[in-house]
C-alpha cells in the first residue's frame, strides 16, 4: 500500500502566541512546529504502516526551510519526502495550494491520502476535500478509527452528535483530527538518519496536470481585503452596581456577544 | 465567468434527520441582511430525502425561495451526493452568494463544491457585510462595489482578517455556528419552493454508511469547555459551589476552580486553572470570588470574555476582566442564573 | 571555531525538550514527593531509544554521539533531576563500559537489551570506606573453579534496586607497583537475581529522591567466569575511565538543573509584583539574572566541549572533569539564586526551584566531588 500525507509547517500558536510593542503578533518570534492535525495524519499512516505494511511518502508546500517538517516526519518513519516549492505558488488560498498539491500528487502512486482536517494558522479545513475534488476521489472528512478491509477504507466520520461508520474504495483521500490519536516522537537515532536521505523538491515545472492561472497569489480566487492582528486586552469595565442591576449587566454582555 | 449572471443570496439549509439544523436559520438571519444591502432575495437549498415538508419553515426564518433536491440518494450526509446536488443547483441558477454553515457537514461540503464549481471560499466566517473591494480605492485598480466582505479569524482567534472574492462566482463562505443572528419566524410565510433533480448516478465517490452511531456527551475537560465558570475561595464552601454548577449547567458550561479551592480540599485538581494547573482559553470565562493571583491569571488570560464578581473592588482580577461586577457573589449569582434561564428560554 | 548546533542536534534538542516538558515534568513535584522510581517514564525513554543514545546501531541503540546524549541529559534534567540522572547512570555507567571493554558476546547478552532500554544498568563502585578513594575497595571477588564468589558490599548505587544489570568493582588479588604492594581491580557484570546479591538499605536522599539509591549486598554470589569485564586487574581503570564518561552526564544534569532554574525564574520575575511593579524591573533582579545566564551559558559550552572531546579524543578526563566541576558549582549557584529571588515561594515546595535548589547539590558530590575534580585538573597541569 503507498499512502501520502499531505503536511504543513506552521507557527506554533500553543503555549506562547508572541507579540510586537505595538499589539501585533510576532510571527518571526513564534517557533515553527508540525500541524497538529497534519501530524496526526501521519501518525495515523504510519500506524497503518506497522499494521498492514506501507511506503508513506510525506508532502509539503511552502518555502524551502519547510524541509524541516519533512526531516520531522521521516524521523518519526515516513519513507519519503517531497518540498513543493516555488517562487510562483507563493500567497496561495486554498484553491490555489489544492491545486499546487493535487498536481504534485499526480505524479506519485497512492492508494490512500491523509491530511490534517486543518492548519492552526489558516484554520480552513479546506485543502484536504479540495485536493480530493482536483483528483477527483471521495474523501471522507474527521477521520477516526482508520481501517483497511481489502481495497477499501473502513472509517469512523466524526460528527456534532454521531459519527458515521463509512466504507470507502481505495484510492481515497482522508482528513485527520488531532484527537484521532497521540503521535509518536521521533526517535534520535531516527533523526540523524532522516538528515542523511534525499528529499525530492520540486517547482512548478513539475506539477501535473495544473494551470498557471490557479496556481498562487494570481490564481486565488479569494482576496484578502484587510488583515489585523488581534490586539490584546488589558483591563474593560468595572461596576458597582445592585445585585438585581449587576445581573441585568451581566446578561447585556453575554447577549451583546451572543453568548446567549 | 460572467459576473452579472449570478444574483441572489443562497444559503444552504442543513438538516439531520429531516430536521432544519438551527445553523440554516441563522445563515438565513444574515441572508436576509445582505439580499437587503443587494436588493435581491434569499434562497434556501434544502439537500435531503423526503425533505420537501421543512420548506414552510425556512420561509418562516426568512426564505423567499427554496429550491429542494430530494432523492433517496440523499437520505444521510455523504460528501459526493451532497456536494453533486449543491454543486448542480449553483451551476443551474447561478448564485452571487452562497452560504454554508461551518458545520461538520459544512466544513466538508463547502470545499468539495466550490473546488467543483471553481470559485473561492472563506472558512468559518464570524462577521459578513456588503462592501468595496479594495475597502479603499487604489489608483490603477478598479474599486468593485457590493462584495460580499468575508471576516473570520485565524492563527487560533490571534489574528483577523477580511476576505473578498472578486473575480469569481458565487461568493462562498462557510459561517460559524452561533454567530449570526436568526430573525423572529413569521408565522404562516410562504416561500416559493421549485424542486430540482440533477440525477444521481453512484460512483466509486458515493462512500457506503456502514452504521451510525448517535454519541452521548461525555463530561467536558476544562481545557475543552467553550464556557467555565470558575470560582475561589470566595465562594465561601464547597457546597456553595452549587450556585456555581447551576450557572454552568444554564450556559452548558463547566466549572472550574483556582488553587486556593484545590488546596482547601474542595475540588479536584484537574479542576484547577492557573499556572499550576490548567491553561484554559473559553468564550466566557466567569472568575467567581477569585482574586485574580497571577499565577491564576496566567491560567485563564486567554479567555475571549472574561467576566468577574467579586467583592474586593482592588481584586486584581479586574485589571484582566472584560466586565467586572464588584459585589457580593452570593446576591448576584443565583439571580444571574434565574435571569439567564428566562432569556435563553425566551429565545427557543 | 562554529558554536552553532547541526540541524540535527537541534531536532534532537527539540525531541528531548518536547518529552520532557509533556511527560516528565508532569510527574517532576510527584516523583520527589513520593519518592517513587518513574518506572512508567523510564520505559517510555526505552521505546524512543533514549536508554541507548550513544551505543552503536548494530547493539541496538540509536549511533548518536555524546553530544546528543549530553543534550538528553540536559533537557531532562531542566524539568526533572531524577529522570536526568537515571537516563546517565545508566548509559554512562552501564552501557558505555560494556561497550567499550565488553567481548562480543557480552555486547550481544547485555548491551543490547541495555540500549534498547528493556533492561536498566547501574554502577557499583563506591563501598561505605572507599568513596573518593577507591583503592580503599573490600569487596573481594575469588574465582572458584568456572565462576567468581563475589563478598562485599556497594553503598549510595543509583538505579539501586530498578536495574537488571550491574557493573561490579572488586578486588580480585594484589600487585606490587613501586615496591608497594596494591590492591589489584576487577570489573565483573552481574545480573539481578543471581543468588546472593541482594539489597540493602534504601536511602532517603535531600534530591533526585525518586532515583533508587540501595547498597547492594554480595554474600557468596557467584557468577559465571565468563562475566568478568575486560581483563582481570583493569577494574581501577574501567572505573576511571568510565567515570570520565559519566561526569559529561553528571554535568549535563547540572546544566540541566541550572537551566530549569533560570527558565523558571525568568518567568516568575516576569509576572510577581511588589511594591507595584514586577520585580523584574528591579535592576538586583536584572543583574542577578545577567550572572545566572552568563554563568550557565559558560557551563553549558564547556560540557559541549567535554562530550564533544568524547567523540575525538582517546582521553577526556581533563574535560570531563572540568565540565563537571564548573556546571555543578553553577547549578548550585543558579539554583539558589533562582530560590532567593522568589522569595517565600521559593521555599515552598509546590514551586520547581525548591526541589531543583536540592537536586543540583548532589552534582557537586557524586561521580567524585568537586575536590576529586580539581585533583584531576590540577593533576593535568603539574605533570
Amino acid at each position: 500500500m503507498k499512502i501520502v500525507v499531505c503536511i504543513k509547517q506552521v507557527p506554533d500558536t500553543k503555549g506562547g502566541v508572541k507579540f510586537n510593542p505595538d499589539g501585533t503578533l510576532d510571527r518571526g518570534a513564534m517557533l515553527t512546529i508540525m500541524n497538529p492535525d497534519d501530524k496526526a495524519g501521519l501518525e495515523a499512516a504510519l500506524r497503518l504502516k506497522d499494521q498492514y505494511g506501507a511506503e508513506v511518502t510525506v508532502v509539503t508546500m511552502g518555502l524551502p526551510k519547510a524541509e524541516e517538517v519533512l526531516r520531522e516526519a521521516m524521523a518519526m518513519g515516513a519513507d519519503k519526502g517531497v518540498l513543493v516549492t516555488d517562487r510562483v505558488l507563493g500567497g496561495a488560498d486554498t484553491w490555489a495550494t489544492s491545486t499546487t498539491l493535487a498536481g504534485a500528487i499526480r505524479n506519485l502512486e497512492y492508494d490512500l491520502i491523509i491530511t490534517g482536517r486543518q492548519a492552526i494558522d489558516g484554520d480552513t479545513a479546506q485543502v484536504g476535500p479540495q485536493i480530493s475534488e482536483h483528483l477527483d476521489i471521495p474523501v471522507i472528512s474527521y477521520a477516526q478509527n482508520i481501517k483497511i478491509e481489502g481495497d477499501s477504507v473502513v472509517v469512523e466520520r466524526q460528527y456534532e452528535d454521531r459519527y458515521h461508520v463509512v466504507k470507502a474504495k481505495m484510492p481515497c483521500l482522508i482528513t485527520a483530527l488531532s484527537e484521532l490519536n497521540e503521535p509518536r516522537y521521533m526517535t534520535p537515532g531516527g533523526i540523524f538518519d532522516a538528515y542523511k536521505q534525499e528529499i525530492t523538491v520540486w517547482g512548478r515545472a513539475d506539477l501535473k496536470d495544473v494551470d498557471d492561472a490557479n496556481l498562487g497569489l494570481k490564481g486565488s480566487p479569494t482576496k484578502i481585503a484587510k488583515a489585523s492582528d488581534k490586539v490584546r486586552k488589558g483591563a474593560g469595565e468595572k461596576v458597582t452596581l445592585d445585585p438585581d442591576e449587576s445581573v441585568s449587566y451581566i446578561v447585556d454582555k453575554l447577549k451583546v456577544k451572543h453568548v446567549i | 465567468m460572467n459576473l452579472e449572471e449570478y444574483k441572489g443570496v443562497y444559503v444552504f439549509a442543513q438538516q439531520v434527520d429531516n430536521e432544519i439544523s438551527s445553523i440554516a436559520f441563522e445563515l438565513l438571519g444574515k441572508a436576509k441582511d445582505l439580499a437587503k444591502d443587494l436588493s435581491t432575495d434569499v434562497t434556501a437549498v434544502l439537500i435531503g430525502s423526503g425533505i420537501k415538508g421543512l420548506a414552510d419553515q425556512l420561509a418562516e426564518y426568512g426564505a423567499d425561495k427554496v429550491i429542494v433536491v430530494d432523492d433517496p440518494e440523499l437520505k444521510d450526509y455523504r460528501t459526493e451526493p451532497y456536494a453533486h446536488a449543491l454543486a448542480s443547483v449553483i451551476n443551474q441558477y447561478k448564485p452571487e452568494i452562497m452560504l454554508v454553515g461551518a458545520t461538520a457537514i459544512g466544513r466538508d461540503l463547502g470545499p468539495r463544491v466550490s473546488a467543483r464549481v471553481a470559485t473561492g471560499l472563506t472558512a468559518d466566517c464570524t462577521v459578513l457585510e456588503i462592501g468595496d473591494f479594495p475597502l479603499q480605492a487604489v489608483p490603477g485598480q478598479e474599486q468593485l462595489h457590493n462584495q460580499l466582505l468575508m471576516t473570520r479569524p485565524a492563527f487560533g482567534g490571534n489574528t483577523i482578517a477580511t476576505i473578498a472574492c472578486p473575480y469569481n462566482r458565487p461568493q462562498m463562505a462557510t459561517v460559524r455556528a452561533g454567530v449570526m443572528q436568526k430573525i423572529t419566524p413569521i408565522k404562516g410565510a410562504k416561500a416559493v419552493v421549485e424542486e430540482f433533480n440533477p440525477g444521481f448516478t453512484p460512483d466509486n465517490k458515493y462512500v457506503e454508511i456502514l452504521d451510525i452511531v448517535k454519541s452521548v456527551a461525555e463530561t467536558v475537560d476544562i481545557m475543552d469547555a467553550k464556557i467555565l465558570v470558575s470560582g475561589g475561595r470566595g465562594v465561601g464552601s464547597p457546597e456553595n459551589f452549587k450556585i456555581l454548577e447551576d450557572l454552568a449547567e444554564v450556559l452548558g458550561g463547566t466549572v472550574s476552580c483556582s488553587r486556593a479551592v484545590v488546596d482547601s480540599g474542595w475540588k479536584p485538581k484537574d479542576l484547577q486553572v492557573g499556572q499550576t494547573g490548567k491553561t484554559v482559553r473559553p468564550n466566557v470565562y466567569f472568575a467567581i470570588g477569585i482574586s485574580g493571583a497571577i499565577q491564576h491569571v496566567a491560567g485563564m488570560e486567554e479567555s475571549d470574555i472574561i467576566v468577574a464578581i467579586n467583592k474586593d473592588a482592588d481584586a486584581p482580577i479586574f485589571d484582566v476582566a472584560d466586565y467586572g461586577v464588584v459585589g457580593d457573589l452570593n446576591k448576584i449569582v443565583p439571580k444571574l442564573t434565574e435571569a439567564l434561564k428566562a432569556e435563553i428560554a425566551a429565545a427557543k | 571555531m562554529d558554536f552553532t548546533l547541526s540541524k540535527e542536534h537541534e531536532m534532537a534538542r527539540a525531541l528531548f525538550k518536547e518529552f520532557a516538558e509533556k511527560e516528565v515534568k508532569p510527574l517532576a513535584q510527584e516523583v520527589d514527593e513520593t519518592e517513587v522510581f518513574p518506572r512508567e517514564t523510564v520505559e517510555k525513554m526505552a521505546k524512543l531509544g533514549f536508554l541507548g543514545i550513544p551505543v552503536p546501531k548494530e547493539y541496538g541503540g540509536q549511533g548518536c554521539d555524546p553530544l546528543t546524549y549530553a543534550m538528553c541529559v540536559e533537557e531532562l534534567s531542566k524539568v526533572c533531576g531524577t529522570t536526568g540522572v537515571i537516563v546517565s547512570a545508566h548509559t554512562s555507567l552501564c552501557c558505555d563500559p560494556i561497550m567499550t571493554y565488553g567481548t562480543e558476546e557480552q555486547k550481544q547478552k547485555y548491551l543490547v537489551p541495555l540500549a534498547k532500554g528493556e533492561k536498566l544498568g547501574a554502577f557499583g563502585l563506591t563501598e561505605p570506606g572507599a568513596g573518593t578513594d577507591a583503592q580503599g575497595q573490600q569487596t573481594k571477588a575469588v574465582l572458584d573453579g568456572e565462576e567468581w564468589v563475589l563478598n562485599g558490599s556497594k553503598c549510595f548505587i543509583t538505579n539501586g534496586k530498578e536495574a537488571d544489570v550491574y557493573v561490579i568493582f572488586a578486588i580480585t588479588g594484589t600487585v606490587e607497583k613501586r615496591g608497594r604492594l596494591q590492591k589489584e581491580i576487577s570489573a565483573f557484570i552481574v545480573e539481578k537475581g543471581t543468588p546472593g546479591f541482594t539489597f540493602g538499605t534504601k536511602e532517603k536522599k535531600m534530591g533526585i529522591r525518586g532515583s533508587s539509591t540501595y547498597e547492594l549486598i554480595f554474600t557468596d554470589c557467584r557468577i559465571p567466569k565468563e562475566n568478568l569485564l575486560g581483563q582481570q586487574g583493569k577494574g581501577f581503570n574501567i572505573a576511571m575511565h568510565t567515570l570520565d564518561g559519566g561526569r559529561i552526564g553528571i554535568a549535563s544534569q547540572a546544566l540541566g538543573l541550572a537551566e530549569g532554574a533560570l527558565e523558571t525564574t525568568i518567568e516568575y520575575v516576569k509576572e510577581r509584583k511588589q511594591f507595584g511593579r514586577a520585580i523584574g524591573a528591579f535592576q538586583n533582579t536584572q543583574f542577578q539574572l545577567a550572572d545566572m545566564a552568563t554563568k550557565v551559558e559558560a557551563a553549558q559550552l564547556l560540557v559541549y566541549k567535554a562530550a564533544m572531546a568524547k567523540a575525538t579524543q582517546k582521553v577526556y578526563s581533563v574535560e570531563a572533569a572540568k565540565a563537571k566541576l564548573y556546571a555543578a558549582e553553577v547549578a548550585m549557584e543558579v539554583t539558589t539564586k533562582a530560590v532567593q529571588l522568589h522569595g517565600g515561594y521559593g521555599y515552598i515546595r509546590e514551586y520547581d526551584v525548591e526541589r531543583m535548589m536540592r537536586d543540583a547539590k548532589i552534582t557537586e558530590i557524586y561521580e567524585g566531588t568537586s575536590e576529586v575534580q580539581r585533583m584531576v585538573i590540577s593533576g593535568a597541569l603539574l605533570k
